[in-house]
């Protein structure tokens, strides 16, 4: 079965759809963990290190988060391999461009392999600023998420980097969301409508949720 | 009254020693049983050959390589799917009396006979009612998506010149879903490599060794390469010939070269006078026009036709009061109203046209009204029913048919005539068989609606994969054949040699202006009307536009490529021959019958007049050269079921 | 009207192609967009210029033949196809540019000819429900519900003219295959073949060198028969429930 979904298109888009959706699951509770910076640094350093014992007496300390490490890892290798095998293989069925070109409403299609790719840059980034602390600005302190986010986004780079990496978020998953419910044979013409409704829903609050906090930062209200 | 024309000459009768005597409703089960049959075992030995790919020869090539026989097959089109049978619309009869409203296999073959205007043979049409039956079976096992009433049965509807609902329908697209049904078992067969494939291949002649058929010559379309084929048996589904008139519902390139060519290697041709003439098509518009559509008989069950009752009335149509109008085939015909059988309201409609009181450009057009539908059923059952053809038509002329009456008028539609065959469905060349569209057989002066579908589908699914089991069995050790063969030498050179010359004449008039001049000789002197002295007019005109044609053809490009004005241009040869074929089978056949209207022979209300006691025969030619006296040999038809009578829908 | 037409030439699948300029004269906002082209090709006819190749036939809109691009749309600006396409969508002085299907599984034939003998391929795969001739039941031994009869219906409507490839900056053939699969699938006679229909007939897809569906909608858009997007949604649903069932025999 793993063979032959792996070997078609549409299998692909499958594996795309499932571990997307995983993605965004993560995502949404990354989201509203991230809103407890507005909290203190108490509060939000306390989460960060909760979520190293979550789990604790059967799972030992790191476990559990180590354990949605390697599942989002898998998500992010299988949703990454399979856009770029699907690309190539889109881009070598339509080789010759028409000579008259059209304004198309493939803007979402567009979106969505430029929006990968600025995403994958972005988490390439994100964990060597806030997790390893290796391009972190400042000195990272190692146990001290509230202040390294607040150096991060003391920068005009790292508001910069952040804020746009999140506006691509948004429409890929505004786009993603529909389009895996497509492909996972969710969708209907009677449902269609709420499907979008959803997706710009969600789209619109992880956004909106994750900008919030280099927002904060930049006006002063987490400082 | 003897006919007195020296341009051909009459033969020996020709007779069809097939169909088994004895009560009708045996002959088939009859003819089966003492057809001889191929051991399983042996099938794959045989090779048959088949041109065409729709209703006809899609399912005669599928039910051929499920029986277990190698079939090698051709259609011009880029893809089987795409033969022109998709295009028709209304239904496909069958005496399934699902309704309970009296219909029975009888009454099938008895309409068609009367509808025919008794020129059709009996054993024939008989067989093709027990046939429709299992058709339906057939079809819906396939997946065909007929219309369904909410209880999930299928759904009918009634159809021009019967008074039963019989006929089955898929929206305006019967022909279509009817002809997927055959393709796609056509595909099952060529996966399983039973078929080999030719599309884009066109046949070219016939291949005759020893008196039997045993190939054919096809060009590639694509690389223009010239080829020959060889089979044991060789069945022609080529469609009808309804293009001779250059303007026709039938395809672009829907062509008569491979009956004709099959003619001239000595396969006689039946009535090939026998056109149909259909009521609704939307008329012409210009002189640019390329092709005339159709739009579905359906249509009548609720469109009122009528022209106003003033000559030269030029008042819109919705000023036109209701007195004003004449809806002459309600006023003439009471009891069938404006669903007469085609031939009847085509001429109908010339009539009123020809009083100078016809509509549109030219005044060549009446008016299909739905205002009393619309009125009566409200707009969205009107819409449910007809959506399809109304936004067709709407996109065609521009005017929105919801609130503007349709304007239509007749166009050549259908042929009845084709190559003479048997109760087997065999042309007079052993080998050779003759199914759908390309025979003459069922129809006889006139096919009633929704008629054309069930009988391709009965010859190719039905009739022939049980009859040329016969033959084959008859002709067990064909010797092989090869390019060598001195006849294939021959027939191919010939081949060529056309092509060459079409291509060497390098003149200053295109394909397309022989076509449409021959198309408009048609037209006006064997079309809807004939005479004496028209049809002598375009006998004589018709060899001298072959003759300028020779001279002054200009077909660009070479052999050896896709060529398009090649294609059509060696079309337009063979056209130009049977349409002299057409005019003197018309001249001989002094009689009115079905879609043959002669001028001088009328009732004293306008009607066609038959006449039985001379013309109660099929005519059947036989070629003699380019040019040359055909000789006719005439079948005697024989009513033994029902007894000739003048049709009479008042 | 008088037009300026740029089209695409090519003489044979392997030669190079290009955009050659033509105008035509006289052309009726009656005229078919084909009859416009006829005009055009029987004017280079006289001239002793190769006329433009196309393919064409019913010219009634349902043989699925004709197959241009016109202005950058999959049988031009209106939902029809090209041959139902008149010139009264056009303007007096308009340029209009005609080019071929472009897809790698449809190469180019000759000018705006183009090969989609891989359609056929797909239907061989398994677009089809195994009946043979005379082994039938009785047509209403099984009772088929209005919607599923009319759902099935209006995926049959496809004409197979490869529109939706043409439109599909993928070049993906997935509305023409799943239009053929719901067809079918939904039927109670094609129940025996339902799973491997749909897994066949993807997989022919793939091999044809069809792009993989982004869900652009393009392909809905330009259909002239009007396939639903939501057409491809269902057949991955079929496609996923085929490889569940399978994996489980």
């Amino acid at each position: 079965m793993a063979r032959t979904v792996w070997d078609s298109s549409v299998g692909k888009k499958t594996v795309m759809a499932v571990s997307g959706l995983i993605m965004l699951l993560y995502l949404v509770v990354h989201m509203i963990g991230n809103l407890k910076i507005f909290f203190g640094a108490g509060e939000f350093n306390h989460y960060a290190h909760w979520l190293r014992t979550v789990g604790e007496s059967f799972m030992h300390y790191e476990w559990t988060l180590w354990l949605i490490r390697i599942v989002l890892v898998v998500a992010v290798v299988a949703h990454a391999v399979s856009a770029y095998q699907l690309s190539r293989r889109d881009i070598k069925a339509r080789p010759s461009k028409y000579v008259h070109r059209k304004p198309r409403a493939t803007y979402a299609t567009r979106t969505m392999r430029w929006g990968g790719i600025i995403l994958a840059l972005f988490i390439v980034w994100h964990i060597l600023d806030l997790t390893t602390g290796t391009v972190h600005s400042g000195g990272f302190q190692e146990g001290h998420p509230y202040q390294n986010v607040v150096d991060t986004f003391s920068t005009w780079y790292g508001d910069t980097i952040y804020i746009v990496a999140m506006l691509a978020l948004g429409l890929h998953v505004r786009h993603g969301f529909w389009s895996a419910a497509q492909t996972l044979g969710a969708g209907s013409r009677s449902r269609d409508r709420a499907l979008k409704t959803i997706a710009n829903v969600l789209a619109l609050l992880l956004t909106a949720g994750f900008i919030a906090v280099p927002v904060g930062v930049m006006t002063g209200v987490v400082s | 009254m003897a006919l007195e024309y020296a341009d051909f000459t009459t033969g020996e009768p020709v007779t069809d020693t097939k169909s088994p005597t004895g009560p009708i409703n045996e002959r088939w089960d009859t003819r089966r049983f003492e057809a001889k049959l191929v051991n399983p075992a042996n099938r794959r030995k045989h090779t048959v050959i088949v041109v065409g790919t729709g209703l006809a020869g899609g399912s005669a090539g599928a039910t051929l390589a499920e029986q277990g026989y190698h079939v090698v097959q051709f259609c011009y089109q880029d893809s089987p799917r795409r033969a022109h049978s998709i295009a028709a619309q209304g239904g496909i009869n069958a005496a399934k009396n699902y309704r309970n409203d009296g219909d029975s296999v009888h009454r099938l073959f008895y309409d068609t006979v009367k509808g025919g205007d008794f020129r059709a043979r009996e054993s024939n049409v008989h067989r093709l009612a027990q046939i429709s039956v299992e058709i339906i079976d057939q079809c819906v096992a396939q997946g065909v998506p007929f219309a369904r009433e909410y209880g999930g049965l299928l759904d009918t509807r009634s159809f021009g010149g019967v008074q039963v609902s019989r006929t089955f329908y898929a929206r305006g697209q019967t022909g279509q879903q009817l002809l997927l049904g055959a393709y796609q078992a056509l595909s099952r067969q060529i996966a399983a490599g039973n078929i080999e494939m030719h599309p884009r291949t066109e046949m070219l002649d016939l291949i005759v060794i020893d008196g039997k058929a045993r190939g054919i010559v096809a060009r590639d379309l694509i690389s223009g390469c010239i080829d020959t084929y060889f089979a044991d048996a060789v069945v022609l589904a080529s469609g009808g010939y309804g293009n001779v008139f250059y303007l026709s519902t039938n395809a672009m390139n829907s062509n008569a070269t491979a009956v004709w060519r099959a003619h001239r290697r000595g396969a006689l041709f039946a009535n090939p006078c026998f056109t149909q003439i259909h009521p609704t098509c939307i008329p012409r518009t210009g002189d640019h026009q390329s092709k005339l559509t159709l739009m579905s008989e359906s249509l009548r069950n609720d469109g009122r036709i009528w022209v106003p009752k003033a000559t030269g009335d030029q008042r819109p149509p919705n000023q036109i009061p209701e007195d004003e109008r004449d809806y002459y085939l309600e006023r003439i015909y009471p009891s069938f109203g404006n669903l007469v059988p085609r031939d009847i309201a085509s001429r109908a409609a010339k009539n009123v046209c020809d009083e100078g009181r016809g509509v549109g450009p030219g005044g060549q057009g009446v008016y299909l009204d739905f205002a009393d539908a619309i009125g009566r059923l409200g707009r969205k059952a009107v819409e449910e029913k007809y959506g399809n053809l109304f936004d067709m038509y709407a996109r065609i002329t521009a005017e929105d048919p919801y609130t503007v009456p349709m304007r239509i008028y007749p166009a050549v539609h259908y042929t009845m005539g084709g190559l003479w065959v048997d109760y087997d469905l065999q042309t007079t060349i052993p080998g050779l068989f003759a199914i759908g569209e390309a025979n003459f057989s069922d129809h006889g002066a006139n096919r009633l609606g929704a008629s054309a579908l069930m009988q391709g589908l009965a010859d190719g699914y039905f009739v022939l994969p049980a009859t040329i089991n016969d033959y084959l069995a008859r002709h067990p050790g064909h010797e092989d054949i090869t390019a060598e063969h001195p006849v294939v030498q021959e027939v191919l050179a010939e081949t060529e040699d056309r092509i060459n010359l079409l291509l060497a004449v390098d003149g200053d008039r295109t394909p397309d202006s022989f076509h449409r001049e021959l198309g408009e000789l048609m037209w006006e002197f064997c079309g809807m009307a004939r005479t004496d002295s028209g049809l002598r007019k375009a006998l004589e005109r018709i060899p001298q536009i072959r003759e300028e044609f020779w001279r002054r053809i200009k077909v660009p490009g070479t052999g050896e490529e896709f060529n398009q004005s090649l294609e059509k241009a060696n079309r337009i040869v063979d056209y130009l021959e049977l349409a002299e074929l057409m005019c003197l089978d018309a001249l001989n056949r002094a009689e009115s019958c079905g879609g043959h209207f002669r001028e001088e022979s009328q009732t004293p209300d306008g009607e066609a007049a038959r006449r039985d006691e001379e013309f109660s025969y099929a005519a059947a030619w036989e070629f003699t050269g380019t040019g040359s006296s055909p000789v006719l040999h005439k079948e005697d038809l024989v009513f033994e079921y029902v007894h000739p009578t003048q049709r009479s829908y008042a | 009207m008088k037009l300026t037409l740029r089209v695409w030439r090519q003489r044979n699948a392997d030669a190079e192609g290009a955009m050659s300029t033509y105008q035509v004269d006289g052309i009726s906002s009656d005229m078919s967009f084909l009859e416009m082209l006829d005009t055009l090709n029987e004017e280079l006819i006289l001239k002793g210029e190769d006329p433009v190749a196309f393919d064409h036939d019913c010219r009634e809109g349902i043989c699925g033949a004709c197959s241009l691009v016109i202005n950058g749309d999959a049988h031009g600006p209106e939902r029809t196809t090209t041959c139902q396409l008149h010139m009264r969508s056009f303007e007096d002085g308009d340029t209009i540019d005609i080019e071929p299907w472009r897809a790698s599984a449809f190469p180019v034939v000759k000018d705006l000819v183009v090969d989609r003998s891989a359609f056929d391929r797909i239907i061989q795969a398994g677009g089809y429900i195994t009946a043979p001739t005379g082994a039938a039941p009785e047509a209403h031994a099984t009772a088929v519900p209005k919607p599923d009869a009319d759902f099935a219906f209006e995926h049959a409507e496809c004409i197979g003219c490869g529109a939706c490839v043409a439109a599909c900056p993928n070049g993906a053939a997935m509305l023409f295959t799943s239009a053929k699969v719901n067809h079918l699938n939904v039927l109670p006679q094609g129940a025996p073949e339902r799973e491997t229909r749909v897994l066949d007939m993807v997989a022919q897809m793939d091999d044809e060198g069809f792009g993989g569906c982004t869900l652009a909608g393009e392909c809905a858009t330009a259909c002239p028969k009007g396939i639903p997007l939501v057409s491809i949604t269902a057949m991955n649903k079929e496609w996923l429930r085929a490889t569940r069932k399978v994996a489980k025999r």
